[in-house]
Order: structure tokens, then sequence, then C-alpha cells
């Protein structure tokens, strides 16, 4: 039954070990570039049909159905209150925006936004508004307020990746992925903070300064430490959020918006969604468009997706996936809208545990939740098998050469000529690439664009590159074996352990970070996989721990099904931040909300 | 159209020097001006490796030279490689940029089916084998006008490969002594095209135009066949004309730069010599030590591209829409006659002289004036050839103009030539024609014939009439003849041909004096 809904596009065949490219698509230009000269950038419209997917409800209803899903945690109104307020016309998008505005400013010190678009918000909200009175509502998220990580490109809002290079940036066009969600009348809140072009695994490394973990504030974990009785100041015992999407997820987990767009290259939206409680979604490499994401390694980079329910999250894919002629590794066929059923029976369901993946470093707390995770299946009558992925071991170093050759090619384009820092010299264009490089990028982006260099040199490609496309060839077969001997979906730990205080997490370096802390996500992105970390339940310090489900390329859905059904049993506590913001509280102790079931 | 149009740049013509056993062309001793030939000569072509391992001392050894060429060969399309910005010439400075082609940031490649379907068209016109699967690879290097820090090539695996062009050279004095030669074609490659750097040394800054950034090149990679300048360059040629052929468009620009460009090749025996390799951005030559040596491109796979596959109508999808997919058959289908098979056919259809076949071909247009105007004649092929070739495109020369440009038509030259093939009027007068044709006036030939009263004198008994009262009004010529001058008979015709204000025929004037002077 969950099988249903796959779309039919298989990957290359696996014989070519000297080059790997994710997709090969048999008709690969369709609606490509035919040597028509086309206005620059052509806007993308929208047919019309596309938002009546769900005819059979009115308009009113759909924003009200919609409104529920989507508000169903909010800190400041439960479903019925909600559901109340809009028959009555009480809760307008204007409303919706400005509390979500307001708990922007009372979370400021979060550091999850670098940029907030307040005018802009505020602007699309009023347009919302009239659609809404006019009866002409654009669909799921018209008047939703979203956030999104700032190495998107947003016309006419400043896109920085948190790098001095691009400080001050204002793109002129935007990502296909943000100007889906505009047509769709989503409310664009800010761009959200990061490590510097997503370099990172705790979201510290950027010009703006690291993320503050909202969890770091909750009653749950707060408690807990009063009944460890540490000492400690506990301002500065902030944790951090994970990364590289750690202002997303931040954003998401503090309820100043309803869904926030990541980036995953080797774990970034799944990682910091385990660290702040929220549901973070890697979609299939292929089915989101990646035109617009300022990339890191083309041939993993993924729009991520991140909210506080795996049904959020669906229907925000629903809206992304699909084809874009301005990003030729997406795929043909149409994408029909996601809509997940509610699983009542697993007992058709084989879920693998890879091995590999019970590893020295894995906190005995994940561990035993991730036993337990394998258990609730079973019990429910789920196969649950042990299987193995050889080659995962060698994912981190296979991914270090891939990642800085891609990383060394793709800042190329910085050279402070067309956009961007550019330095004061002007000795000589070269001295002036230097300089403007040298004060446009951080130690660690010039330390992946040295080691990419020195594994693309001449003497070394075939040592290097070529070698670690045949090692990732590999890993993505380990996948396709696994999936081919019947598994469904695989069950990872998405983490070593939950969220580190920052002060533990800066003794070691990004780069020793960056190989911890992608050990469960990153062989998904070598395989072009789908995959969604879903938060289980909180440790004993009162943190949230995240499992991850890896799903068939391309069947997303599937994977998303079987999530909603976890999500559903688990019963994941929803943050509490009534002594962060106390007008709030009545609603945080609302324990009701919990509930993420929609269905 | 698909029509390949010509950009000639070199960056990367490849020289080379190679030892050869019988010296059929070419120096003795070491080539002057150069220390360190034979390490240049490793670095640059592989096929010579054993060049390093002796340093011949002066003389010692015969060194024969060897060129191979890289062209890059603008493609005609109506947008560029991977944008949709408009290909166009002579337009405002960064007017034509895309945010692709300024290498924004996010920004993402997406293949013109067009360059596609040219580059495949020359693949099959050089009889390469058309790869049905290729990659598209980064090539690096820092450059003002390379504003994405690489260029998108095809380094692995071309689009085609292993193909062949066939070319002819005179040798000899006499032009007519042809023979054709064949230089390989290693591969064809599409690529983008960089930007352009304008260098205001006055302010001491350099300006960055992109409306060039990202047009579509085809680069042709001809191996190190040929021994010569003028072999390269008339194999230059030769392949700009398939290119031609495969599509005309804006082929007149071409014309200035393949001059320019063959130019240098000729001059290339100089450069030859010095080991240097023109690089076209410099606009200088620069020792190819440097470009080749220190430079590492750092290739890598473009990962934002899908390989490029290619059907023929053996390996097409079931039920794919023919616009959706690149069937090589059916370009094979629309490729039209090329350059050397039009010039067997002119030799085989009018009988006319191999170079003469070149002569029309070489000139944009000239093919099908001649064509156009043998249709409408009745005189000889010959006769139109040879008036299209020395008189049309004399004038043509002088005055520095295209084929297109020409102010006279087609069936202006073959009434013309009508006139002359039934001896309505002279060779001297229809030159006369032709010029008053050129004058532009509006004018037919018979009306430039009635006009200036060129019709040859038909009346014979008039004739003799002006003959005998010539030879009575010069007896010294006549004295001078019958002395045993033979040239002093020109000199009568032509004093008869003066009184006859040039309308008689000379042959026909000569009968009539030698008859009257035996008489």
């Amino acid at each position: 039954m969950v099988k249903d809904g796959c779309a039919h596009v298989k990957p290359a065949a696996a014989t070519d070990l000297s080059v790997f490219l994710l997709v090969t698509w048999s008709l690969w230009w369709q609606t490509g570039h035919e040597d028509h000269v086309g206005p620059d950038p052509p806007r993308i419209i929208f047919s019309a049909g596309k938002a009546l997917h769900r005819g059979a409800l009115g308009w009113k209803a759909e924003w009200l159905l919609s409104i529920i899903r989507l508000l169903r945690l909010s800190p400041t109104l439960d479903g019925l209150e909600v559901s109340v307020a809009l028959k009555q016309g009480q809760v307008t998008p204007t409303e919706l925006c400005q509390r979500c505005l307001s708990l922007i400013k009372k979370t400021k010190f979060l550091n999850a936004y670098i940029t907030v678009s307040e005018e802009v918000a505020l602007k699309q909200a009023e347009e919302a508004e009239k659609r809404y009175k006019k009866g002409h509502s654009l669909g799921d998220l018209d008047g939703i307020p979203i956030a999104v990580k700032d190495n998107f490109s947003t016309s006419g809002i400043e896109t920085t990746c948190a790098s001095n290079m691009l400080k001050g940036y204002v793109p002129p066009y935007n990502a296909t992925v943000v100007q889906k969600l505009l047509d769709q009348g989503a409310l664009l809140m800010g761009k959200t903070n990061l490590d510097e072009f997503a370099m990172g695994s705790g979201s510290t490394d950027g010009i703006f300064g690291p993320v503050k973990n909202p969890w770091s504030y909750s009653k749950q974990y707060r408690e807990k430490r009063k009944q460890n009785s540490h000492s400690e100041n506990e301002d500065s015992n902030w944790l951090i959020t994970g990364g590289s999407s750690g202002g997303s997820a931040a954003a998401v987990s503090a309820f100043t918006c309803f869904a926030a767009l990541g980036s995953d290259t080797g774990g970034s939206t799944r990682n910091p969604a385990a660290h702040c409680g929220v549901v973070g979604l890697k979609p299939s490499y292929g089915l989101v468009s990646r035109h617009g994401l300022i990339p890191l390694v083309n041939s993993m980079d993924v729009p991520g997706i991140l909210t506080r329910c795996v049904d959020d999250a669906a229907t925000v894919l629903g809206i992304l996936a699909g084809h874009d002629p301005k990003d030729s590794t997406t795929i043909q066929d149409p994408v029909k809208p996601f809509t997940l059923p509610s699983l009542t029976d697993v007992s058709k369901l084989c879920i693998g545990i890879p091995k590999e993946y019970l590893t020295p470093e894995l906190s005995s707390e994940v561990h035993s939740l991730w036993s337990k995770a394998a258990n609730l299946f079973e019990s429910e009558g789920a196969k649950v098998i042990e299987v193995s992925l050889p080659h995962t071991s060698y994912s981190i170093v296979c991914y270090h050469v891939l990642c800085t050759s891609e990383v060394a090619s793709n800042m190329a384009r910085f050279d402070g000529l067309e956009y961007g820092h550019r330095c004061d010299s002007s000795v000589s264009t070269e001295a002036m690439y230097a300089a403007t490089r040298r004060e446009g990028f951080n130690d660690v982006v010039r330390g992946r664009i040295l080691s990419g260099n020195f594994f693309l040199l001449k003497e070394n490609y075939e040592n290097y590159f070529v070698k670690a496309q045949k090692v990732r060839r590999l890993i993505a077969n380990d996948f396709v074996n696994v999936f081919n001997s019947g598994v469904d979906v695989l069950l990872t730990p998405t983490t070593l352990s939950e969220a580190v205080p920052y002060t533990e997490f800066i003794k070691e370096d990004n780069r020793t970070r960056s190989a911890q802390d992608d050990i469960f996500t990153q062989a998904v992105n070598m395989a072009g996989l789908p995959a969604v970390s879903v938060p289980m339940a909180l440790s004993t310090q009162g943190l949230p721990i995240g499992l991850q489900f890896i799903g068939r390329a391309f069947c997303d859905q599937q994977l998303l099904t079987v999530a909603k059904w976890f999500e559903k049993q688990v019963q994941f506590p929803v943050i509490q931040l009534q002594e962060l913001m106390d007008d709030c509280s009545s609603v945080f102790e609302n324990e009701k909300l919990a509930s993420v079931s929609l269905k | 159209m698909a029509a390949p149009m010509l950009r000639w740049c070199c960056p990367g013509r490849r020289f080379a020097f190679a030892r050869v056993g019988c010296g059929s062309c070419h120096r003795r001793g070491p080539p002057t001006g150069s220390t360190s030939n034979g390490k240049r000569g490793q670095s640059t072509v592989a096929q010579q490796p054993h060049i390093t391992a002796q340093k011949p001392r002066k003389g010692e050894r015969e060194w024969a030279a060897v060129v191979g060429l890289e062209i890059h060969a603008q493609i005609a399309s109506n947008s560029k490689l991977f944008s949709g910005s408009q290909v166009h010439f002579a337009a405002p400075p960064n007017s034509l940029v895309s945010f692709f082609d300024a290498s924004l940031p996010g920004t993402l490649p997406v293949l013109n089916r067009r360059c596609v379907e040219a580059a495949v068209m020359t693949g099959l016109a050089l009889d390469c084998h058309i790869n049905r699967k290729s990659l598209f690879d980064r090539k690096h290097y820092f450059y003002a006008d390379l504003p994405a820090g690489y260029q998108i090539t095809q380094q692995r695996l071309p689009i085609a490969v292993n193909g062949s062009l066939a070319y002819s050279v005179s040798v000899g004095r006499k032009p007519s002594q042809m023979v054709t030669r064949t230089v390989r074609v290693k591969q064809i490659q599409l690529e983008q095209d960089s930007g352009k750097s304008l260098h205001d040394d006055l302010r001491s800054q350099t300006l960055i135009d992109l409306n060039r950034a990202g047009i579509g090149l085809l680069e042709v990679v001809l191996e190190p066949d040929m021994s010569c300048g003028e072999e390269a360059a008339t194999a230059v040629r030769e392949l700009q004309l398939i290119l031609q052929a495969l599509g005309t468009s804006q082929a007149n620009m071409a014309d200035y730069e393949i001059q320019r460009q063959i130019n240098e090749l000729e001059n290339g025996g100089e450069i030859l010599n010095e080991t240097r390799s023109f690089d076209y951005k410099l606009g200088c030559t620069v020792p190819m030590r440097d470009k080749e040596g220190k430079q590492d491109y750092r290739f890598m796979p473009e990962p934002n591209l899908p390989p490029l596959l290619l059907y023929d109508s053996g390996s097409l999808p079931p039920g794919a829409d023919p616009q959706q997919v690149i069937d090589i058959d059916r370009l094979r289908e629309r490729l039209p006659e090329l350059p050397r098979v039009t010039r067997e056919r002119l030799v085989r259809q009018y009988g006319m002289l191999p170079e003469h076949s070149c002569a029309l071909l070489n000139e944009v247009g000239l093919l099908e004036f001649f064509q156009s105007v043998i249709k409408e004649t009745r005189a000889e092929p010959k006769k139109v050839t040879s008036w299209v070739l020395n008189t049309f495109l004399g004038f043509l020369k002088q005055q520095n103009l295209a084929v297109s440009e020409s102010p006279v038509t087609p069936s202006a030259l073959a009434e013309l030539l009508d006139l002359l093939d039934r001896k309505a009027i002279s060779s001297s007068a229809a030159k006369q024609v032709f010029e008053e044709l050129w004058r532009n006036e509006g004018k037919t030939p018979a009306q430039i014939v009635a006009e200036k009263k060129l019709e040859l004198l038909q009346d014979l008994e008039a004739l003799e009439q002006l003959c005998r009262s010539t030879l009575e009004a010069h007896p010294h010529v006549v004295m001078d003849l019958k002395r045993g001058n033979p040239r002093a008979i020109n000199k009568l015709i032509g004093l008869v041909r003066k009184a006859t204000l040039g309308r008689a025929d000379p042959t026909a004037i000569k009968e009539v004096l030698e008859r009257q002077l035996s008489s």
C-alpha cells in the first residue's frame, strides 16, 4: 500500500564506476533550453489547477483546514481557538504574521535570523488577507509564515551565506523553491542563520555568530539541570542547534514560523532538526530544484524542509517537488501533490537496521531509543531485520574529497568582480583576487578550497577524486542492494547524542566536528536518497533526540508515511518556553498540543 | 539556423617539431631563435615523446614542423550554450548577460538543444564517430572575463571523435596541380566562450564585457598531421566552408575573421620557429611553455548537467516525442551537400578545372551566383566560369564588396553573356557593358549596347571598305609588314578597330586584311 505513489524514475545503471552522476534522464531536456531567447529571469507561473487539488472543499474550508493543521502546535492558539477565531474572522494572516514577528523579536538572542523581512512579510500578509476576503486563497500555504536559510537566493532581500564574501549581496532573483512558496502565498519572515556557506555542523561558524538552541531555555531542560544540581552559570551554558541549517531549525522550534527551508549536503537539515526537536526532511536528489540554492556540493545538495510535524513537511514537499526547467538534474516525471495516508497497519512493512550504524561513539541513550523504536515497529507487526551497508565507514573520508573538490570549484566565482566583497587593493587583478578571497572567506572555507584544489590537481585527480567517486558508487550500491532485498525503509539514529553546550562544541575544530556529526546522515547524500529525522523523545537531560528514516530514491511519500506513523506513536512533547515568553504560558502548558495526528 | 559561424581563435594552437626520416619538406638543423624546442614539443603534443630524450646538436638532425590545431568556431544560435540570453553582435556592452552568464551564485546551466544539433551535424560532416553519451567538465582558471572561475567544456568524453578533414593543396608551380591531403579530427567538443577584457592602459583599468560570455563554441581539435602554415590555413579554410555549408547565417563576419586567422597562420612559419602560441585574449603570441607547463586546469565533472544522451533510429526510446530527443539519423538526413562533393560535381558537370571549383566555393554566395547565371544563359559554362571568376570577382575584390552587395545581378550577366555568345558584341565591348552595368544605372545590357553603339559591325562590305582605306592611309606600316615584321599586322588591326569604334571582331578584321594584302 505504501509503495504506491513512488515516482518511477531510476538512477543510471551502476556499471560505470569512473563517473558518478546521480541521475541520467532518458528524455533529458523536454522543457529545457530550446534555443529560444527568453525573458530573464522567466517567472514561474503555476497553472490555476495546481492549487485546486482538494477541490471538494471550499476556499474558506481550505484555509481553515490548513490553518488548523499548521497551527496545531502554535504557541499562541490551539486548534480549537484558531478554528473559532477563523470562523468568526478573528484571526487573519496579518495577525498571524504579527504574532510571529513579535516572537522573532522576543527570541532575537537565539540568533536564528540574519535578516528579518518584516515589511515584506506584512505586505504579503495583507495580500493574503485580501485573497481570503475575496475567497481566492492560493492554497495550503496562503498566509502561512515561513523562513528561508540564508543560502537561498531571495529577490530584493540580502543573501549572505553568513559570509563576509556575500555581505550586502542582494540577489535579483528568487530560488525556485522560494518562488514556489511565495506563489502559494507563504509569508517570508526572514533569512535564517547558518555556518558560513553551510560548511559546518553546529551553526557556530558564520560571521553573524552562533545560533542558540531554543531547548537551552525550555522548561524541560532547565528542570533537569536543576535536578542534576549543576552550579555553572546557565546563560553561558546554552546549547548548539546543530547545523548547518541551525537557524531554520531554531526558527521552527521557537514557533517564529511554521516551516523553514534548510539545505542538506551531508546532514545539514536532519542534524539540527534532531537537536531542536523538529522534523527535518531531506528529499530525494532531483526531486526538488536547486536553482537559487547557493551550492556547497552540487551533486549532493538538496533543499531541506524543517517543520513541527511530518504532515507539514509533506505539504511543503508537495509544493516544492517537481521538474524545474532551470535545474537540469530535476526529475522529468510530473509529481502529484503529496497527501499522506494515515497508516494503521505496519505489518507489511520491512524496516532495515544497518548494523554499521552501531558505532562506539553512539551515546547509550540514543542507542536505547533506537532499539526502542525498532521494537515498536516489531511489536506492531512490521518485519525488522538487520542489514549491512559495508561501505558506510568510508563515507566520511570519501565525502571529504568530493566535497572539498566541488567547494574549490564552486567558490572560484567569488572573485570580487561581479558581486560580493571586493578588497581595496588595486595593485593588480591577481592581488585583488587574493585579498578579496582572504578577507571574504573564513578559515573553514579557505581550508576546503585549498584541499579541494589539491585533490583536483592533474597528478592527484586519479588517486583522490576518481577513487572517491568509485567509493561513492559503492556506498550508493550498498543502499540499492539493501532495498532490493525487500527493505522498505531504514531506521537509524540521526545524531550520536543530544545537543551539546557551545563551550563543549568548540573544543574541536569544524572539520573534526563535521566528520563526527555527519556520520549517520552523509551516506544518504552520497546515494541521493530521501531521509527524514523525526523527534522521538527527550533525553534524561530533557533534550530532544531524533531518529532517521531512509527511503528508496523517489519514494519520499512512502518514507513520510512511515515517519508519520512513527510520529504518532511516540508523541514527542512540545517544547515549553514559557519562561522565555511568559505571556504565552497558558498555551505552552496545554499538553494536548503534543498531538500531531491530523486525520 | 544551426549554422556554425566561425569566430576564429586559437588559444591552443598546437605546434610541435618532429624528427623525420626523409625530410619530405622543411628545414635542416634546429629551428632558429629557440633553445628548447624539444622540451616544448613534448609539453604540447604527447605523440612525440621521443623528442625530449635527445638534445640534438646544431645541424645534426633533420627537423620537420608539425602543426596541430584547436579551432574554436562560434555556433550560430539564437541563445547562449547554457542560458537564454541572446547571441547578437555589436550590442552595447553587458546588455546580453543573464544571471547565469554573470555567474550569480545559485544559477545553473541548461543546455541549448540547437548547439547540440550543430555539434552533431559538424561531427557527421567530418566523418566523426558521434558519442551516444557525452559528458561536460569544468576547466578552472582565474581570468577577469571568466566569471565563474571555470569554463564548461567536454574534456573526458566529447560529443564527437575520430573524424577526418580532407583538403586540397596545390603543389609545385601550377595551381592546377592539386593534391588531396587529410588531417585527422581528434574530437569535437561543446564549450562556453568567455567574456571580453578591454584594457584601458591610460587609466590602467580592465573593463569586462560579458556579452560573449557563455556563447556556444565548437572546439574542433585537429591532429598534428599538417606540416606547414599553408597546409594549416587551407585545412582551416576547408573547415570553414563545411561549417558554412551546414548553414550560412552571418558568414560575412566570418570572412573577416578567417582572413585574419589565415594571415596569422601564414605568418605561422615564424611563429613555428619560436614555438609560440597565439593568445587571442592578449592579442599577441606567448611562449607556449608558460601556458601548458604551469597551468593546471583542475578538470572536474560538471555536476549540474546530466550526461548528454543522443539516439539513432535504432536506439530511440519507444514512444519518445521526436521533439524531445536528438536523433542522429534525422540530422544526417538534413545534412546539405558538402563542399568537397560540390566541387567534384562542378568539375564533372561543367568540365571546369579543380582550382576554379575551389575559387567558386571560396567566396560566400559566389557559387549561387554562378549557378543562377548558368541557368539563364546559353553561353558555355567555361565562358561563364571565366567571367564570374575573373571579371565579376575582380570587380568585387577591387571594391571590397561581398557577392550579396554586387550591383550586377546574375540575370544581367547572363544576358550580357548571351549577347557575347551570339557574337552580337565583342569581348572588349562586353567588358565595357559590364562596367556600365556595375555603375548600376538600371539599364539592361541590351540597352547599354544600343546606347553606346557597341554591337559588332555585321556589314562585311563596310568592313572591307574600312580595311582598304586603312591600308591606303598607312603605306609605311604595310611596308614594314612586307619587310617581314609580323607584328605590324596587329597595328593595322588596331587601326581598323579604331575606325569601327571597336565594333568589329578583330579576327574578322585580320581575315579581311590578310586577304586584301595578299591579293
